[in-house]
């Protein structure tokens, strides 16, 4: 029922959105070839053998696009639930318990959010390694800051609304508050914020990847797909193109995904079926 | 009775944004202090002597603890020294401020382009609100803020410079370089920066007009018989004009960011080709420099649109 | 059909005919549908003529007072019918003369003249816009004219205010500042879109006897829509009453008051009739406030000064007061959501803890809240029966079908039957969800109920159902009230003793019948005067009154 009323461009994106997980999940099995064999020449164009060609160092490119979805897909979401968990969870707290807590963690997250998230995150990468883990770290902790600012802003709204009140007055402990008061009618802000959240990760892995300060080869994620295969496009070869617009497709599918679970949910209505 | 109380808030607002830019400073030494990553040793390389190493770290002050360290970097950057770059061991500032003026070439000629277009695409979307066009727009701009920087980049690069042959596909400038030139060597990533911001631009600019057309007062007016071009000017634009300076500045916040990926990806001498170089090359001197930089204009640019909110407000200048 | 009153004669100013208005509305998970907002109104104005238009939330009253300047407010569309001004069908002339006869022919005054006025530009230049635009007289006759206009709705220093923007004058006199804008051009209709409804009693009051007497003094005709039938009583020659879009009936002020034809006009006559026999002050206090004296966030100024009332079991106290009068904060200092800087509260013989968080949970049952906005004082993610449930098990540890049962008795008892218990507060009509949020109070089986202007945001009808099913209840339950209200009808029907708050201070308190009986105090004076009662003439009995009071000073 929810999905009768749904919008094309939605269902496009939702469409193709599902089709890249389920890619960047079962891509051993999908992938023609292993991700980092030298299989051909370099730049070889689009063949029966090879799909879409090959690299910059004769590796089969659809097979990378795969393992890349992988990649790029796994430290997307990765840092996207850490920034979700640390963000919401603080948020939620600084509003309910506020006081001296909710001052300091939005005065340090205001300091956060005044230097670019690109820079900061170049400024810790210059002394830290690019390992996968400490990119899903910094990119989860910088992230946070918005989920943080975004959690705080949702649960002060319904925190002074009477039916938290009267639930205080009740004597309920700030477990229920937090759980069944205010939790149900923040979720459907937060479900969208997800989206584009995780549009944001992407989008910031790729750029750190493309700069050459993201994932280290031989392993590449998308952006780092686009930094291997530039010199080509100076030549004509649009290798570079293909993981470049990958990422434009999994993000625009994503965001009218988004889009549309915010429109649809924008009223707090509450009642049935909209969460 | 002191000052105006509106010069008193602008005061409070610059000061605030001073204090600021010296937590972040703060911020942005810890941020290279997280590891105990030694300087000395990344510059000898690991085959460097204890002793040399020792020497090299007397020299760059490296023994001091972290706050005495601090306040010498503070203290140099408060008197225009920022210090001497580890890689190449030259003089940091003086590198820096012929990159920095061809950075600002490049954002001032996309932020020329991209803001009135912006503004024009976000009235014409209130203009024909849910109609045709503003659909139109709107999905367009929804899209294209999702794509990535190189994407679009490497895809005019691809079109214009390599299939067309109308730019050339690397921007290099020089000090000498005649203005037509200069020109035609920026038009590409000029028109990817106008592109990045240009959708989110839009989309504000819609969001903020939308806003004030809602507004009780732009019926009242309409109920006068006012036509629509006398409620806009008259009515509406007074009101929008703060929320669409701050939507600008915004965004002109973004377009310095945006900055980084494009000069790498045209190969553009400005400062965030210069951070990329010195990150890669793990040179901590100049990564803190350019950051403090980049983190002061983007500040600096939050704290404008702060400023003309509160000049804007007329519940401010004209008192009880 | 009614019969068309009697009229001057000559064609009518304004000449609806046969109007239909529609919307399409957008719900989240059907497809976009039109509704019929307004179905087949007619009626007739004549020049210098006041016509009130009257009915509940929905009736489709401002819909149609927009009609006569082809305006359809947030993509309402006029589709049926038509309106004749000055003889010319507005909804057949195109846009440029349909702008010629805004704010020229037709003004318009808004409920919130607040939101109306463009904070950018001063109040001058806002009045004498329309007179400018339209060619009606030059700046400095507008100007003059306005300042005249100023004069006459009493706004002080008329000279100078026009000077303010719109935040440095306060909300009643924008108002009357909105009023004189709207005659400025010198129109022949001006629409007054509940005009005084977001104002406090005593200064509405003071707005409607200037609005009436600009109106008598410039000839001007007028469509007045109120909600309130005492209010428009004193302003109309002849009243409409609407309902669901259509006309319930329509005629003679003097006839719509004293002799209703239509059941429906009767109800809305006969709203504050709820009959209540005032207790004797007999037993011991169950709540007593002693010398209360309590400011927000640890400030200096207080917000209540020394304040002491006292409350019988099963009986019911009413605090009355204006906007910022403290009635709500004794409440809040009554809950321990605000901890009183000085003073005792004592409950059912034992003391209270000031703050929330030190009472114990048997505090907390025997004392229930109930709000004025019932929407948000529900969970709108949670069902009817878990919202009346909760209490149950948080407070008796009730499960199950013990549980079911109970919530089941609590639907019966709040006229609303089993039916309800698996619905959303938002599949429920405004009364049915302070219905709710009276059943989740007494699931509790508190002994004192604090009701927070519960009945102001209701239409009169509903309200009186609430009042009606509060009273019986206390007879049931013997539960007390705390009833807080700015509304004098509603005290007399409810109360047992009566409490009257002016800048947190209790200016006045003791049985119903010694508190609204004289001599009075001042405040108590302009406050009681200040109540519209429906009563043709009373406006000016009420202002003769007040200058004789002022006179006599």
């Amino acid at each position: 029922m929810m999905f009768k009323r749904m919008p094309i461009g939605a269902a496009i994106g939702l469409v193709i959105t599902i089709a890249l997980l389920v890619v960047a999940i079962f891509a051993p099995w999908i992938a023609p070839y292993p991700g980092s064999r030298v299989l051909g020449g370099v730049w070889e164009p689009s063949s029966a053998q090879f799909w879409l060609g090959t690299d910059n160092l004769g590796r089969d490119l659809l097979s990378r696009m795969i393992y890349g979805a992988r990649i790029t897909v796994f430290i997307a979401v990765a840092s996207t639930a850490l920034a979700f968990t640390l963000g919401s969870i603080l948020g939620f707290m600084a509003a309910v318990i506020g006081g001296w807590f909710d001052t300091l963690m939005s005065r340090f997250v205001d300091l956060l959010m005044s230097i670019p998230t690109l820079i900061f995150g170049l400024v810790v990468l210059s002394v830290l390694p690019s390992t996968i883990p400490i990119l899903i770290l910094v990119m989860g902790i910088l992230d946070s800051t918005r989920v943080y600012r975004l959690s705080r802003a949702v649960a002060a709204d319904i925190n002074v609304m009477d039916f938290v009140e009267a639930a205080k007055l009740r004597g309920e402990g700030t477990g229920w508050i937090i759980f069944r008061e205010i939790l149900p009618n923040a979720l459907s802000p937060l479900v969208s914020e997800l989206g584009l959240r995780f549009i944001y990760a992407v989008l910031f892995l790729s750029a750190l990847s493309f700069l050459g300060l993201g994932v280290q080869p031989p392993d590449a994620d998308w952006g780092g797909m686009v930094r291997e295969n530039r010199e080509g496009i100076v030549f004509g070869i649009p290798a570079a193109l293909i993981p470049a617009g990958a990422i434009a497709a999994l993000a625009i599918s994503v965001n009218l995904v988004a889009d549309w679970i915010l429109n649809r949910t924008t009223d707090l209505k509450g009642g049935r079926g909209n969460a | 009775m002191g000052a105006h109380p509106v010069l008193t808030l602008i005061a409070q607002r610059i000061a605030l944004g001073f204090l600021l830019l010296l937590a972040v400073s703060v911020l942005i030494f810890l941020g290279t202090e997280i590891l105990p990553g030694d300087v000395a040793q990344s510059i000898l390389g690991q085959a460097a002597t204890p002793q040399a190493l020792e020497n090299l770290r007397r020299e760059l002050g490296l023994n001091d603890p972290a706050y005495v360290r601090y306040f010498r970097w503070l203290g140099g950057v408060m008197t225009g020294d920022l210090g001497t770059a580890l890689s190449n061991r030259l003089d940091i500032a003086s590198s820096i401020w012929p990159r920095l003026k061809n950075t600002l070439f490049l954002a001032f000629w996309a932020a020329i382009v991209s803001v009135p277009l912006a503004i024009l695409l976000g009235l014409i979307a209130v203009r024909y609100r849910n109609g045709f066009v503003d659909k139109t727009i709107s999905g367009l701009a929804l899209s294209a803020t999702s794509l990535p920087e190189f994407f679009i980049g490497y895809v005019l690069m691809y079109v214009f410079a390599v299939q067309l042959g109308w730019f050339p596909s690397v921007s290099t400038v020089y000090d000498t370089m005649p203005f037509a030139d200069r020109m035609r060597a920026i038009a590409l990533p000029a028109t990817a920066l106008t592109l990045v911001v240009l959708a989110h631009m839009m989309r504000m600019t819609r969001a903020a007009i939308l806003n004030v057309m809602q507004s009780a007062y732009i019926e009242t007016a309409e109920l006068k018989g006012l036509s629509l071009f006398e409620i806009i000017r008259k009515h509406a634009f007074p009101n929008a004009i703060a929320p669409i300076v701050n939507v600008v500045m915004l965004n002109l916040a973004f377009l310095v960011v945006g900055v980084v990926v494009i000069e790498v990806i045209f190969v553009y001498p400005g400062m965030g080709q210069y951070l990329v170089d010195h990150v890669s090359k793990r040179d901590v001197p100049v990564v803190q420099a350019v950051g403090l930089i980049f983190a002061a204009v983007y500040i600096g640019l939050n704290l404008v649109a702060d400023i003309v909110a509160i000049l804007a407000n007329p519940r401010l200048r004209h008192r009880r | 059909m009614p019969e068309e009153p009697i009229h001057l004669k000559g064609a009518p100013l304004l000449d609806i005919r046969d109007l239909k208005i529609e919307a399409t509305v957008y719900p989240p998970d059907e497809d976009p549908h039109d509704i019929t907002i307004v179905d087949g109104v007619s009626l007739t104005l004549h020049k210098g003529k006041v016509l009130g238009l009257i009915g509940e939330s929905g009736a489709g009253k401002s819909t149609i007072g927009l009609s006569p300047m082809a305006y359809g407010r947030g993509g309402v569309r006029i589709t049926g019918g038509e309106v004749l001004v000055n003889g010319r069908d507005m909804l057949k002339e195109g846009h440029r003369k349909v702008r010629r006869l805004r704010g020229r022919e037709v003004c318009y005054v808004a409920q919130s003249a607040a939101a109306a006025f463009n904070p950018a530009h001063k109040l001058m230049d806002q009045v004498v816009e329309a007179t400018l635009k339209h060619g009606v007289s030059s700046r400095r006759e507008a100007e003059a004219r306005a300042v005249e206009l100023f004069r006459k709705l009493s706004l002080p220093d008329p000279e100078n205010i026009g000077k303010r923007y719109p935040h440095q004058v306060s909300g009643g006199q924008l108002q009357r500042v909105m009023t004189a804008m709207a005659l400025c051009s010198q129109p022949d209709l001006i629409i007054f879109d509940e005009p005084t409804t977001a104002l406090d009693v005593t200064t509405q009051i003071d707005v409607l006897a200037a609005i009436k007497e600009a109106i008598r003094d410039t000839g001007v005709a007028a469509l007045y829509i109120t909600h309130d039938l005492a209010v428009v009583a004193q302003v109309s020659d002849e009243i409409m009453v609407l309902r669901h879009g259509k006309m319930v009936e329509w005629g003679d002020t003097r006839q719509i008051i004293d002799q209703p034809r239509e059941t429906y006009t009767q109800q809305l006559v006969a709203a504050h009739h709820v009959e209540h026999d005032e207790q004797a002050p007999e037993g011991t206090p169950l709540l007593s406030v002693k010398n209360v004296t309590a400011a927000y966030g640890g400030g200096h100024i207080n917000v209540l000064k020394n304040v002491s009332v006292d409350i019988l079991p099963g009986q019911t106290l009413a605090v009355v007061g204006e906007s910022g009068s403290g009635k709500s904060t004794l409440a809040r200092a009554i809950t321990g959501l605000l901890p009183p800087k000085e003073g005792a509260i004592s409950f059912d013989g034992r003391e209270l803890p000031a703050r929330l968080a030190d009472r114990k949970r048997e505090d907390l049952r025997e004392l229930q809240m109930i709000y004025q906005m019932a929407d948000v004082a529900m969970n709108p993610r949670q069902t009817v029966s878990t919202i009346i449930g909760r209490p149950l098990e948080f407070y008796f540890d009730m499960r199950g079908a013990e549980r079911d049962k109970r919530v089941n008795e609590l639907l019966e008892k709040i006229e609303m039957g089993r039916g309800f218990a698996d619905r959303y507060p938002a599949e429920l009509s405004g009364g049915q969800k302070q219905r709710v949020c009276i059943a989740r109070a007494l699931a509790a089986n508190p002994k004192l109920i604090i009701c927070d202007e519960v009945t102001s945001a209701l239409d009169p009808l509903v309200a009186n159902g609430i009042l009606k099913l509060l009273l019986e209840l206390q007879k049931q339950e013997q539960v007390s009230y705390l009833f807080i209200t700015h509304d004098i009808a509603t005290v007399r029907a409810i109360a047992d003793s009566i409490a009257v708050m002016y800048r947190g201070e209790v200016v006045r308190y003791g049985q119903k019948s010694k508190v609204l009986e004289p001599p009075f105090d001042d405040y108590t004076q302009l406050l009681l005067s200040s109540v519209p009662e429906m009563e043709i003439g009373w406006l000016e009995k009420a202002i003769a009154g007040r200058r004789m009071a002022a006179a006599g000073n």
